[in-house]
């Protein structure tokens, strides 16, 4: 099991990353380097956000001391980088629950899971916190963190409880544990940024989305060929 | 009886050493490398990451 899962986990979860880089540089990667124009600093060089301090606090753009990635080739490559890694720790984390419930699953239903991962993992913490452009205001980044892992574990676990919960106790409290953090509510900013065109910030939203909802049906799929493919292994 | 009790525990315990043990162990694996690559506050990962954090709508600065 342990060879399957690895993997089942890293050569899934690598190509998904591969596809969502490839995704995300015609999607938003364009729009973030947009955005960026409109935080006050220079935008020949790709990433360098120039001396202006922007207005959230916590971020390093101005920050001459700090390495950044040059603008391009660079920065593209360690997109990819960041892309890969993030859907090998996602791969991993979706063949564990494969295995913990242990489950035999093909690519059809993999797609399946993967949709719940991207409900969980995207769209419910998105609600509270919509994707944001460089420059956007934003409250504190750690309480903003610890929301999002709060409502994806919380919107995780209530749609185990919905799904496979086998009594109408358990799907009903499901559906509480997915509304709770969105009662409770997101971290908000006190002020909202100017000069970031709305239509800018409406198009990141949904090419966001999209991408993510790609990666997540890229993902699930191979996660389930393979989890097959590897029986075993 | 006894020695059917005794099978049902050592098939217990092979599924946790061969299931779930690794199961568990992928699952933090992977909580820690969405965490590095997604959360993780040091500058330079952030910069590093940065686009995909944007792209993911991960609280990022």
């Amino acid at each position: 099991m342990f060879r399957r899962i690895m993997m089942t986990a890293l050569i899934a979860g690598a190509l998904a990353g591969v596809f969502v880089w490839g995704v995300q540089l015609v999607t938003t990667t364009p729009l973030i380097a947009h955005a960026e124009q409109y935080e006050g600093g220079v935008v020949e060089t790709g990433h360098d956000h120039g001396d202006t301090e922007s207005a959230d606090d916590g971020h390093s753009h101005g920050d001459d001391e700090t390495w950044m990635p040059d603008g391009g080739l660079e920065r593209h490559g360690f997109t990819l980088l960041s892309s890969v890694l993030m859907g090998v720790g996602f791969g991993f984390i979706l063949t564990a629950v494969f295995a913990l419930r242990g489950i035999e699953v093909d690519a059809r239903q993999g797609v399946l899971w993967g949709l719940g991962g991207f409900a969980a993992l995207y769209v419910a913490p998105a609600l509270g916190l919509p994707p944001e452009l460089p420059g956007m205001m934003g409250a504190d980044v750690s309480e903003r963190q610890i929301w999002w892992a709060a409502t994806a574990v919380a919107t995780a676990v209530s749609l185990g409880l919905i799904v496979f919960g086998g009594s109408v106790v358990m799907r009903l409290a499901g559906v509480v544990i997915m509304v709770i953090p969105h009662v409770v509510g997101a971290p908000h900013p006190a002020e909202f940024s100017e000069g970031i065109p709305a239509e800018l910030v409406a198009q990141f939203a949904v090419s966001s989305l999209v991408t993510v909802g790609l990666f997540w049906i890229v993902l699930g799929g191979l996660v389930g060929f393979f989890f097959e493919k590897f029986e075993n292994a | 009886m006894t020695t059917k009790v005794t099978d049902i525990r050592n098939a217990i315990a092979d599924d946790v050493s061969s299931r779930v043990l690794p199961a568990a162990f992928a699952l933090v694996f992977g909580v820690f490398m969405v965490w590095g690559v997604g959360f993780a506050q040091p500058a330079e990962i952030h910069n590093a990451a940065h686009d995909s954090r944007h792209a993911f709508a991960l609280p990022c600065h």
